[in-house]
């Protein structure tokens, strides 16, 4: 397929798009499955004909965010939401199309959980269907690498990425520009070079990467073959948690519909770059996240990290320059090339630009994905967006990037979110899992459980992670046993700093944050069950915000 | 009190002997071969290709047992030793048969806090279960997952792959129940 003819399928796919009159959206992401959506199509279709409403159509579309009212149904181009949509209320919501009104299941959309998102990553979920490649040409997919190939040399690339801003949405926001730019200087002696997307999402509480895969995963796919035109590299790999099915397989097929369309494969769009893609598993194995453990798995070995340098930049997969970026990175490129990397750097802070997708989880009223521009405050994300704590209880605080973060407390609230800002606060960005805990909840116990995920995971190469992460878990089970001494509490510091400094990789680095960051905003939690032990300590961290 | 003892041993052995005979394992060494071909032409040629083919075969088998890794290396000239490091190393490989039913409890922070624990609790005390055993009668396999991704409808549980969110222990239960019978 040459660009030429791309245009002419777009424009065509864009006529029939007109003729549809309405579009009822049925999601079809994990979590609207789980309630069995995917039979309301065939149910809706069949009402449709029974009707007679000839102009009218049903499609699966990926994750609309608001995971909790699932499963949801809305009704294009009104933009009417039906939400915890059973097989009965099929009837109605078709009969609605005519023009009749059911109003029981219509979801107010005139509300802030709408209203003060951005939506440049997720523009496309719940919008097209992520089974069909059609839908993606015609939601004007794949203009961005048609640009890239007719009218755009490598470099150019580069610093379009460069002057947007973009940094690595994995967490350590990394600067995408500065990246792909070593990448591209960086030579390998028989002219490999490999480009990954790092889709082994660990964090236990976070799933932006496995709702972007599995509503769009094209946009994925497109920003992969553009970096790879950037850096000179012929393939990529796709690295992907084997827990995630639904992904994997949307993946493939999106991967295959590419290759059809020659939009993947030898001599692109009829230009001289190739480009392929290759989906890898992860095991199970949350250190596998980490770049050069990832490296050692995509080479199938155990996913041991190495030490850095070399960077995988320079010596990667199989000792080939290696440029690895996260889903949510790669799923900003397009947008970027298309509307110019000065549009993307009008949006959000001084340092962080563009948007962040969040899983907003926890008990918060409006749990779901959700897009907001960088420098949004906190307390606009939890009680605007999230609509506060649920069943009206009092926040207690929020933590971000998953078990290497932080909790951020009530006072810090109005902090707007930056890499840096997060960092201030001792949290980190993380790659958006973002878990509100309410007066309920116990923090000794939380942090516990964030350690153990650690010690379960560490690989157990380097000594200050496997032995450290093990000794804070046990003082931790003491305190929450009611048997912990008052020595206990600077013993943990002291671990925690030479785990910090000591380990090898960022597992370990970052393993003992929610034990530190406990310790500072809620020591009178430890120290009450060192003091008066378990049952005081409950009733204590009840009464507290 | 001997006697009684090494019966209940001896019928444990037998029930894991008979069991036994109907995986996977017990083929012999041709029909395993036979079996794998199908995963040796598919990666042959694909470097780093192991972590791949383990996952096919578990996909198909449900497990990966020691003989058809044997055959695996021997056919892809990887060492056992290296195949066991990485089977091993992730958690997702499955080095026993399951049950017939799969239950994953998701244990990611979300469903922490909003109630697995108690599910895992009823699971073990109603039921009996044990986290990352097969019940006797090898109808159930409960195991505890890092997060599915479903935190949005947490507490979450997998059942034979169907994701059932916002759980009780009651639902759990009944849900369970209704595939014992």
């Amino acid at each position: 397929m040459t660009p030429s003819e791309l245009n002419q399928l777009r424009d065509s796919l864009k006529a029939a798009h007109k003729n549809v009159k309405k579009c009822l959206h049925v999601c079809v992401g994990s979590g609207c499955l789980s309630s069995k959506s995917e039979t309301f199509i065939p149910a809706i279709q069949k009402e449709i004909q029974a009707q007679g409403l000839k102009e009218y159509t049903v499609k699966g579309v990926g994750c609309r965010g608001l995971c909790a009212a699932g499963p949801l149904v809305s009704s294009e181009p009104d933009g009417t939401l039906y939400h915890e949509v059973t097989e009965a209320d099929v009837k109605g919501i078709v009969e609605n199309l005519n023009g009749i009104k059911n109003n029981e299941k219509v979801y107010n959309t005139d509300t802030p959980f709408f209203k003060k998102q951005k939506k440049i990553v997720l523009e496309n979920a719940g919008e097209i269907d992520p089974c069909s490649i059609d839908e993606y040409i015609c939601a004007d997919g794949y203009t961005a690498l048609t640009k890239v190939l007719t009218s755009m040399n490598p470099q150019q690339v580069i610093d379009t990425i460069s002057t947007s801003g973009l940094r690595g949405r994995g967490g350590a926001g990394f600067p995408t520009g500065r990246k792909w730019g070593m990448m591209a200087k960086s030579v390998s002696k028989d002219g490999k070079k490999f480009v990954v997307c790092n889709g082994d999402e660990g964090d236990p509480g976070a799933f932006m990467d496995r709702s972007m895969m599995e509503a769009d995963p094209h946009r994925i796919l497109e920003g992969m073959i553009i970096a790879g035109y950037a850096v000179g590299s012929d393939q990529g790999f796709v690295y992907v948690r084997a827990e995630y099915p639904l992904a994997v397989k949307r993946f493939q097929l999106a991967i295959e519909k590419a290759r059809e369309k020659n939009l993947l494969g030898k001599n692109i769009l009829g230009s001289s770059f190739s480009f392929d893609i290759e989906i890898r598993l992860g095991a199970g194995a949350f250190v596998c996240g980490e770049e050069t453990a990832l490296i050692a798995s995509i080479e199938g070995k155990r996913g041991s990290p190495s030490p850095r340098p070399p960077f995988p930049t320079t010596s990667g997969i199989w000792g080939k320059p290696t440029m690895i970026n996260n889903v949510e990175t790669f799923a900003n490129v397009a947008p970027i090339i298309n509307r110019g990397g000065d549009w993307f750097a009008s949006i959000g802070t001084d340092k962080s630009k563009g948007t962040k997708v969040f899983a907003l989880t926890g008990h918060v009223t409006n749990s779901g994905l959700i897009e907001v521009p960088m420098g949004t405050t906190l307390r606009e994300i939890v009680f605007d967006i999230g609509g506060g704590c649920l069943n009206g209880k009092k926040f207690k605080a929020v933590q971000t990037g998953g078990p290497s973060g932080g909790f951020i407390t009530e006072k810090d609230l109005d902090t707007p979110i930056s890499y840096e800002n997060l960092q201030n606060l001792g949290s980190i960005m993380g790659s958006g899992g973002m878990v509100v805990l309410d007066e309920d909840d116990c923090m000794v116990d939380i942090t516990r459980f964030y350690l153990r995920f650690c010690v379960d995971e560490s690989c157990g190469k380097c000594a200050p992670c496997r032995i450290g992460g093990y000794q804070l878990l046990q003082i931790l089970e003491n305190i929450l046993r009611g048997r912990g001494t008052p020595e206990d509490l600077p013993q943990l510091k002291q671990i925690c700093h030479a785990m910090q400094k000591a380990s090898l990789c960022g597992l370990g680095q970052t393993a003992p944050n929610p034990v530190l960051s406990t310790m500072k905003n809620f020591e009178d939690e430890y120290k009450a069950y060192i003091e008066g032990g378990v049952k005081y300590a409950r009733q204590k961290s009840k009464g507290k915000s | 009190m001997v006697g009684e003892g090494s019966d209940s041993v001896f019928g444990k052995i037998l029930t894991i002997m008979t069991s036994e005979t109907l995986d996977q394992g017990q083929m012999s060494c041709e029909e395993i071969r036979k079996n794998i071909q199908k995963y040796v032409d598919k990666w042959r040629n694909v470097e780093g290709s192991l972590i791949m083919v383990l996952h096919d075969i578990q996909e198909d088998i449900g497990y990966v047992p020691r003989e058809w890794a044997m055959e695996i290396g021997k056919a892809l000239d990887i060492k056992l030793a290296r195949i066991y490091e990485v089977l091993t190393f992730y958690h997702y490989f499955k080095l026993k048969p399951q049950g017939k039913h799969s239950i994953h409890v998701c244990t990611g922070t979300a469903c922490h806090i909003k109630g697995a624990p108690a599910i895992l609790e009823i699971l073990k005390t109603q039921l009996g279960f044990n986290v990352g055993e097969t019940t006797a009668d090898r109808l159930f396999n409960l195991d505890v997952v890092r997060c599915v991704g479903a935190c949005g409808l947490a507490p979450a549980v997998v059942i034979d792959g169907e994701v059932n969110g916002k759980s009780t222990p009651e639902k759990i239960i009944e849900k369970v129940k209704s595939l014992q019978s």
